[in-house]
């Protein structure tokens, strides 16, 4: 049974088509990745299911009910949380009210005027902390946290509103390989455990391969492949748009 | 005393805020050669271009032109004698044609440091060079795909006249046909005498056109070699690029 | 109501159109490619006026008055030329707060060299030579000169059109409104390019002004009047697009001008003047239009805003030494009635102070933890004042009544403003909230009936025992007091964190699900609610109340007391209204030119710390720490 169903999506920019009538579902509990070239969609698809941009044409269901066009914040509220590509966090808040902040909001508190918003959920935020490996920083300012840390801190974020998607768009960008096989573990732990399903866009193919259950390929705003890891990889269309020639042969064929 | 290279790069740091991003880097480039930067997202390639080209806030070392120091210019004034920025996100000027684009960075001909002639370009020469952009010389370019704005964004550069490109990430995400292409002109300037500075990720494309590599991880070059040595080397390239 | 006469009124809009389509378009050319929003452009429109009269006075007949004009717009844009050498250049990289804070202080500046130089009063220019007739349209009697005025906008626009189409120069203007790194590193030097864009700008604005000399008289009160009539111009026609301020600037002129043509209608036993309306028009159509297309009737997406410096540290409750310092000053505060029995004027003062205190607080509320900018926060200030008076005045309301008639009036204009402010960020929603500042001005000014017009609203005394000043001192300790900790209470609430967040990443807080933009708006009508109050408190402390009050200035001096302070500390505000406050009161006793003195001063803070204040301080420190 598909959770999220993304159907005949399209959506342009002036004469740019950056999504072209785009479809695909995601099960329960999958690890989806998204790949394709820069320019391909990917964020542009993502948005439209966070709903940062509303789409031209077709609609995203999420547990069978219709979620484009409605703002990000209520489709937070319906269950999808997700991470940015540059990680997004509150720079003038310490880590831990970070998290808060998100759990205030989860439980509908965001209009309380008396008591100071450090007294709510901080136990449950210390232990989402503690789940991304941050409850040593709790006290910290956000502001001050290496990249990788504020990645981290994000995903509690993310999860602080207890969702059944999450989208994570570029997980690992600006990461060091080591440090993205952490990350991605984490995640992939964090989830299973909680039943989630991801859709995810990535770079590093290493990541996708290993960690995908099964991977959809857009090319040009369009859904190109659609399969697991082997079938992708011996795909020769996304071998000529992605993943590069190099892939099969070794080496690029010499040109005239 | 030999002639300086093209390009000397010593000691460079930089910083974004109080992050710092390079350290250390020295590389040179000489006159004619085709040297590419290699390494991951954020491993310093784009940063180092900036740094060259004095668009970062806060760097340190030293930069020379021919043997002209160029640390304390301003962007103006380093594209002004003679360095062509091609930046990875290609920057066009949506709201200008393609023509007007040409036309925003046009500069005087130019010479080499031995007084020999540079390149000078024209827009109909850059046309011969880029058939589809003579095609297309009065669209804006908001309204061109990618890859047509990053031939876009190479001619614009060109119509500097500049003794050297700068060339960050050209085949990111472009059409492989196109990037075929832009090889090629890469190689047609390389073959006029200008040097080219090449950021690059993709090996295969690197090896089609490059003569020696340097490879960044963390803001700092951990190997360089000429690019056939490169190439035979799995170990190198499977620390520092893959994955 | 005959047609014709709506249609000559139609015109007369045009002609008044053509102004205010100078100084937008300078204002938007500069911004385009310097991304600074120079709040001085109706300084130089004033200027204008101002050199255009002299020089017609004194060089006489139709080369004094044509040549004059042409003269006046090279004079003024060498001036802005001048100015941007000296001042802008040095701030391009300052945090937009204070980019617009240093244009404000020079329209203080500019505005009191004027009054040096021409004296208060109006100054009558001549009427333009071979262009004194008047042309027959429908029966009616247009001046010649009115048609001419109609004639130039569109010309100008033209001109400007090709000049930035078919021209190298304005190539360059449009490639460096997209992108002006991109433009230097292909080798363009910018700094010219951007000294001449401010010149062409300001010498817009000054022809602007000149062309209007002969229409109307100039006089000091051009500079605000011209610029918040093109901030909304800009906002409804979209910053950058120079078409787009020529159609706004006729919508605009023509819903005024119609609303006037309209003039006294009778409808089912009422009679109504619409002619009052002109301000409330002007208001309509922005509303309409920021709604309809935010980015106004032709404009880009807005421009990325540049966040301003690094993220505040994270707020820590008072500790125990500081609650324990707060308690001892209000018990000082609480004793001062005591202390100072023999002058009574350190309680007029301390009265004052408090008012400040208030005030200053409130616009932080929304400024530092909402990130909202306000420039025309005067606007409540104004609004609890007037509502105060008016419900003395009209409804023979005792003071108590009053003071709460005070926050309401006031936070249903902050609710009403607000509603569009939020919809905004950064320059736009600085340029927003002066306009509507403005309005509120212009409304109070006008409705005589009402308000009182410029005589303002008199003998709004307290009701003992507040007659008596040590009462009324104690009155206004215990509200602001009450005030300022309610606001800092809010701040550790959920909802002042929420504001934050909305501040420090709106895409984050929208994807944790916060309403960014209500949460905002809720925390503009609070503010505005206790600006309220200390509006309601000034007006029984001074007893009465005039459009003087309310002026674009104490907009100012809220963002000047804020500043000083310090934006990014809780406590910036109180301090910061406290040394402004006893400064201003020192200072004006001796110079009739405080708001030259204020530009100046506010020109060499800016100047001296063009990273912020704050970030000066961290800067010193760092310094004097280094051996």
């Amino acid at each position: 049974m598909s959770t999220l169903t993304v159907h005949s999506l399209s959506k342009s920019f002036g004469a740019v088509r950056a999504v072209d009538d785009l479809s695909f579902s995601l099960a329960e509990g999958e690890f989806l990745a998204l790949i394709g070239p820069n320019g391909a969609g990917k964020s542009t698809c993502f948005n439209i299911i966070n709903g940062q941009l509303t789409p031209d044409d077709g609609e995203v269901r999420f547990g069978g009910n219709i979620i484009s066009r409605l703002p990000p914040r209520d489709i937070c509220r319906r269950g999808i949380a997700r991470t940015f590509q540059i990680a997004a966090t509150f720079g003038s808040m310490t880590v831990a009210e970070n998290v808060q902040m998100a759990l205030i909001a989860h439980a509908r508190q965001t209009y309380r005027f008396w008591h100071p918003a450090a007294s709510y959920h901080r136990a449950l935020a210390l232990d989402l902390l503690r789940q991304v490996g941050m409850e040593a920083a709790a006290d910290r300012p956000c502001r001050e946290l290496a990249y990788g840390d504020v990645k981290r801190v994000e995903l509690a974020i993310a999860l602080a509103s207890d969702p059944k998607l999450l989208l994570m768009d570029e997980p690992t960008a600006g990461m060091a390989p080591r440090e993205r096989n952490e990350l991605i573990t984490l995640v992939k732990a964090l989830v299973v455990e909680r039943g989630i399903c991801v859709l995810f866009t990535e770079h590093s193919m290493d990541v996708v391969f290993t960690f995908a259950d099964r991977i959809i390929v857009m090319a040009r705003g369009r859904l190109i492949a659609d399969g697991d890891a082997n079938s992708i990889r011996s795909n020769a269309l996304v071998r000529q748009v992605y993943l590069g020639t190099r892939a099969a042969t070794g080496r690029m064929e010499p040109i005239a | 005393m030999t002639a300086p290279p093209a390009l000397e790069v010593e000691r460079l740091c930089a910083w974004y805020g109080a992050a710092q991003i390079l350290y250390d880097v020295t590389f040179t480039v000489g006159r004619g050669e085709v040297v590419t930067l290699m390494g991951h997202n954020g491993a310093g390639k784009s940063t180092t271009m900036k740094a060259i080209m004095g668009l970062l806030p806060r760097r340190s070392g030293v930069v020379r032109l021919y043997g002209r120091d160029l640390s304390a210019r301003k962007p103006f004034q380093i594209a002004r004698l003679g360095v062509g920025f091609t930046p990875e996100d290609r920057r066009i000027f949506s709201d200008l044609t393609v023509l007007e684009n040409l036309d925003v960075a046009r500069q005087p001909p130019r010479l080499f440091d031995d007084g020999t002639p540079a390149p000078a370009w024209t827009p109909d020469a850059l046309f011969r060079l880029f058939p589809n952009l003579a095609e297309m010389r009065h669209r804006p370019g908001g309204r061109m795909s990618g890859g047509e704005q990053q031939m876009l964004t190479i001619a614009r550069t060109l119509m500097g006249n500049p003794l050297i490109v700068l060339l960050d990430e050209p085949s990111e995400g472009i059409a492989p046909v196109i990037v075929d292409e832009i090889a090629n002109t890469i190689l047609e300037l390389k073959k006029q005498g200008l040097s080219i500075l090449l950021s690059e990720q993709n090996v295969g494309f690197a090896e089609l056109v490059s003569d020696r590599v340097y490879m960044l991880q963390k803001g700092q070059i951990r190997w360089s070699g000429p690019m056939p040595e490169l190439a035979a080397n799995a170990e190198v390239q499977s620390s520092y690029l893959t994955g | 109501m005959h047609l014709e006469g709506l249609v000559f009124q139609a015109l007369d809009g045009l002609a008044s159109a053509s102004g205010l389509f100078f100084v937008a378009a300078g204002l938007s050319l500069i911004f385009g490619v310097t991304r600074i929003v120079n709040i001085a452009h109706g300084s130089f429109y004033m200027l204008g006026a101002y050199i255009a009269v002299t020089l017609a006075t004194a060089i006489g007949g139709a080369v004094g008055f044509w040549g004059g004009i042409l003269a006046t717009a090279v004079i003024v844009g060498i001036v802005g030329a001048l100015i941007e050498i000296v001042l802008l250049r040095r701030i391009y990289v300052a945090p937009e707060l204070f980019q617009l804070l240093a244009t404000f202080a020079l329209v203080l500046v500019i505005s009191d060299a004027t009054l040096w130089l021409w004296g208060p009063e109006d100054l009558f220019g001549p009427r333009a030579p071979g262009l004194r007739g008047a042309v027959e349209i429908l029966g009616r009697r247009l001046p010649t000169y009115d048609a001419f005025l109609i004639a130039i906008g569109p010309v100008v626009l033209c001109l400007l059109h090709l000049a930035l189409s078919r021209t190298r120069f304005g190539r360059l203007i449009r490639a460096a409104t997209e992108d002006r790194e991109m433009v230097g590193a292909l080798g363009v030097n910018q700094s010219v390019l951007f000294t001449a864009v401010f010149a062409l700008g300001a010498a817009l604005a000054g022809f602007g002004g000149a062309l209007q000399a002969a229409r109307e008289p100039a006089n000091l009160g051009m500079d605000l009047t011209a610029i918040s009539d093109a901030f909304v111009v800009v906002v409804v026609g979209g910053m950058g697009s120079i078409a787009g301020s020529y159609v706004a600037a006729v919508l605009i002129a023509e819903v005024k001008a119609v609303c006037i043509g309209i003039g006294l209608v009778q409808f089912a036993g009422l009679s109504f003047n619409f002619s009052k309306l002109t301000l409330v028009a002007e208001f309509l159509v922005m509303a309409i239009v920021l709604v309809v297309r935010p980015r106004g009737l032709m404009g880009r997406q807005q421009v990325a805003i540049r966040s301003v410096a690094e993220p505040d540290a994270p707020i820590r409750p008072a500790t125990k030494t500081a609650a324990l310092f707060g308690v001892a000053v209000l018990v000082v505060l609480a004793a001062l009635p005591l202390l100072a029995r023999s002058s009574p004027y350190t309680l007029v003062l301390g009265v004052d102070v408090l008012i400040a205190v208030l005030f200053a607080a409130s616009l932080h509320f929304i400024m530092g933890p909402g990130g909202m900018h306000s420039f025309g926060h005067a606007a409540y200030f104004g609004l609890g004042a007037y509502g105060a008076a008016l419900a003395v005045q009209w409804f023979a309301a005792p003071m108590g009544v009053a003071l709460v008639a005070a926050p309401l009036l006031a936070a249903a204009g902050a609710l009403l403003f607000g509603y569009f402010a939020v919809r905004l960020s950064g320059v736009y929603l600085a340029m927003l909230t002066l306009a509507f500042a403005q309005i509120v001005w212009s409304i109070v000014f006008q409705w005589q009936e009402i308000t009182g017009g410029s005589n303002g609203v008199l003998g709004i005394w307290p009701t003992p025992p507040f007659d008596k000043l040590s009462a009324y001192f104690l009155l206004t300790l215990v509200l602001v007091a009450c005030g300022v900790l309610l606001l800092r209470r809010m701040l550790f609430a959920p909802f002042g964190y929420a504001m934050r967040a909305g501040r420090d990443s709106p895409l984050r807080a929208e994807a944790i699900g916060i309403d960014v933009k209500r949460i905002h708006w809720l925390g503009f009508a609070i503010a505005g609610a206790m600006c309220g109050v200390a509006g309601g408190l000034f007006a029984f402390a001074k007893g009465s109340i005039s459009p003087e009050t309310i002026s674009i200035g104490r907009s100012i001096d809220g963002l000047v007391m804020v500043l000083l302070g310090g934006i990014q500390t809780l406590s910036g505000p109180i301090v910061g209204a406290s040394v402004f406050a006893v400064l201003q009161d020192y200072v004006m006793r001796e110079t009739p030119y405080w708001h030259a003195l204020l530009g100046g001063i506010i020109l060499v803070l800016v100047l001296a710390f063009p990273g912020g204040l704050a970030g000066g301080a961290l800067d010193l420190a760092r310094r004097l720490r280094r051996p």
